[in-house]
């Protein structure tokens, strides 16, 4: 089980309020993605649950325990931290098993839950050597591997994956999710990647200066952001924002619409513009074409195939369908 | 750069020249002076003397106590040094302050102002106790020594393992924790190991110099009371009995001992350095 409850927990350094209180539910099996800019509170959010910092005001339940004071090894949570936090003087059999050490399980049922995580994360090779010896995505294993085997209740972690270079966080990014699966264990998840936030989470929190923007599934927020914030950071290139008279036209102060919701034609349409910088992907061509009267260049996306050059001539048409709008306060206009 | 190695080179190698040329020979300048060559009989006089082995446990006694000593207490000192505190800059010089005090200073303080029986520090504390003053230097005198010799390398200890915690990744202690270990645990499967290598570096540089004390040793105990190491004997060979091929002989023992135990810690170091 592994049903967490923030009850207005705040938090405070010195005196700055980093986290406003907050409340949210965490269901058991769930994986939850936080997600914000830098310096939001992700990390202290996720800190704050495992218990190494103290909250400054509000309750902490888990399973409906309350487990504000509780300390961390106690909250039957463990964590993967971004640096891995490997004990670099231990072999690998021995980080895996150091948490069954401290809870002086014994060697036997040490031996086989080692092996067990070991053939799940593909280590067995590689117990005998030390941290220093393995690559990061290894490592990464390792510190994941430390985690399965105190069958905790939730796992947290803090962008695991961001030391890792493109293609081992593709491969690494499947192998959590497919853990998850697996394990139907709560996970909560720290990122700063849309890919997996998107890709991985069955509840996206976006948060922005300790406050929740947004709780949802990933296509919720996507379909439906909440306010502009949301819109803006949910999405990959970001959702194109208008304002001024265009938007007024539309009766909203902002009006957003995604780079695929925009057709492109040369003879005909609501925007006239210059096609810019194009970035060709090879399935998809994503143009940044600068329009009459919209300050930002637009982003389109088009198929592969579509040939516009530097400088060409198109006229752009948003889908009517696909309009965001959004009022003075940034708030979405239903 | 040439003449600074020429000089280097002169200025190590005559002397140790000086030494082994001595060593051979039968040279007492006040009684007959330079009495020829006399092969390796000083070498076996010197170990044979009845004075050696005894001067060998007191070296081995007075090392190994300020060793653990310095280490145990550098240890925790560092750790607290660690911690977050009001005036952490000052507590810090004054930390290291014995450092800079000259030994011969430092141990004819303590001899004087705290280990006096009539009128030292301690002796009052004794007295206000009920009591009776001990009388160090003569009752514990390896102890005092260790003391003394303690206080002016505890600081040196604590310095280098106290950067050596600064460089601990506080992450490694949060996993720990997480992990269920508790603040013991902590230290002794955490930060200990963390601090083996600068553990055995302060080892090695304190053990070479240790190995060659003498300024505490002559201006306290005279090298009575079972106090005379290794390089005490060496000197009162050479200038109480003014043996000097007899002295050169135990110098050249002292410079192999000092070797042998330069080129093992080297060799634990680098086994360190290689992890
Ligand atoms: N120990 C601390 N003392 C004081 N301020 C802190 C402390 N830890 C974090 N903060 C502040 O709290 C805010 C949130 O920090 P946090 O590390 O949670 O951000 P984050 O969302 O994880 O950012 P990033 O994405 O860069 O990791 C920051 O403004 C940071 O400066
Ligand atoms: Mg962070």
């Amino acid at each position: 089980m592994g049903r967490i409850t923030l009850d207005k927990v705040r938090k405070s350094f010195g005196e700055v309020e980093v986290i406003p209180p907050l409340d949210l539910t965490i269901e058991d099996g769930e994986f939850v993605v936080f997600v914000g800019p830098s310096g939001c509170g992700k990390s202290t959010l996720l800190r704050l649950i495992a218990g190494l910092e103290d909250v400054s005001g509000g309750e902490i339940r888990i399973d409906g325990q309350d487990a504000t004071m509780v300390p961390p090894a106690k909250r039957g949570l463990a964590m993967v931290f971004q640096s891995y936090a490997l004990y670099p003087h231990m072999s690998v059999r021995k980080n895996i098993a150091f948490p069954l050490r401290m809870a002086k399980m014994d060697a036997a049922e040490q031996e086989r839950r080692v092996k067990a995580a070991a053939d799940v994360l593909n280590l067995t090779d590689y117990l005998d050597r030390r941290p220093g010896q393995l690559s990061g995505g290894q490592r990464q294993r390792v510190a994941i591997g430390r985690a399965i085997v105190r069958e905790p209740a939730a796992f947290l972690f803090d962008e695991p994956l961001s030391n890792l270079d493109a293609a081992l966080r593709v491969g690494m990014r499947l192998e959590i999710s497919e853990l998850h699966k697996r394990l139907k264990t709560t996970m909560i998840y720290v990122t700063h990647d849309q890919v997996e936030a998107m890709t991985m989470a069955d509840k996206i929190v976006v948060l922005r200066a300790g406050h929740i923007e947004q709780v949802g599934s990933p296509l919720e927020l996507y379909r439906n952001p909440r306010n502009v914030f949301v819109a803006g950071f949910i999405g990959s290139p970001k959702m194109n924002l208008v304002d001024g008279p265009i938007a007024a036209s539309h009766d909203a102060a902002t009006i957003g619409i995604r780079p695929e919701h925009i057709r492109v034609s040369d003879e005909a349409g609501d925007w006239l513009g210059k096609v810019g910088v194009s970035e060709h992907l090879g399935s998809d061509t994503f143009f940044h074409v600068t329009c009459e009267g919209i300050s930002e260049p637009l982003t389109v996306r088009v198929g592969g195939e579509v040939d516009l050059r530097y400088g060409d001539k198109v006229w752009l048409s948003p889908d009517p369908d696909h309009l965001h709008r959004f009022d003075d306060k940034g708030l979405r206009i239903a | 750069m040439a003449p600074a190695v020429f000089l280097l080179l002169v200025w190590m190698l005559v002397p140790l020249c000086m030494t082994l040329w001595f060593s051979l020979r039968d040279y007492r300048p006040l009684r007959g002076g330079d009495l020829g060559f006399v092969g390796l009989e000083n070498f076996a006089r010197f170990v044979s003397s009845s004075s050696f082995w005894p001067a060998v446990l007191t070296t081995v006694l007075i090392v190994g106590g300020v060793l653990l000593v310095s280490i145990i207490f550098g240890v925790l000192l560092a750790m607290l040094l660690d911690q977050p505190m009001w005036g952490q800059g000052i507590v810090r010089i004054l930390v290291i302050a014995p450092f800079f005090v000259m030994p011969t200073v430092s141990a004819l303080v303590w001899k004087n102002m705290f280990m006096d029986p009539t009128n030292g520090v301690f002796a009052h504390i004794w007295r206000a106790f009920g009591a009776d003053p001990v009388v160090w230097l003569t009752d514990v005198p390896i102890l005092s020594l260790i003391l003394i010799i303690s206080w002016q390398w505890l600081p040196f200890a604590t310095l280098i393992l106290l950067t050596a915690f600064q460089s601990l990744d506080s992450e490694q202690l949060e996993a720990a924790e997480m992990d269920g270990a508790n603040p013991l645990a902590r230290f002794f499967f955490i930060a200990l190991p963390h601090l083996s290598r600068a553990i055995t570096i302060v080892i090695l540089i304190q053990t070479i110099f240790l190995l060659a004390v003498f300024a505490e040793i002559f201006v306290t105990t005279g090298g009575a009371f079972g106090t005379r190491t290794l390089t005490y004997l060496i000197y009162q060979r050479v200038l109480e009995s003014q043996n000097v091929g007899l002295g050169s002989a135990g110098g050249v023992y002292a410079i192999i001992l000092a070797n042998i135990v330069a080129l093992f810690l080297m060799r634990i170091v680098g086994k360190n350095l290689d992890r």
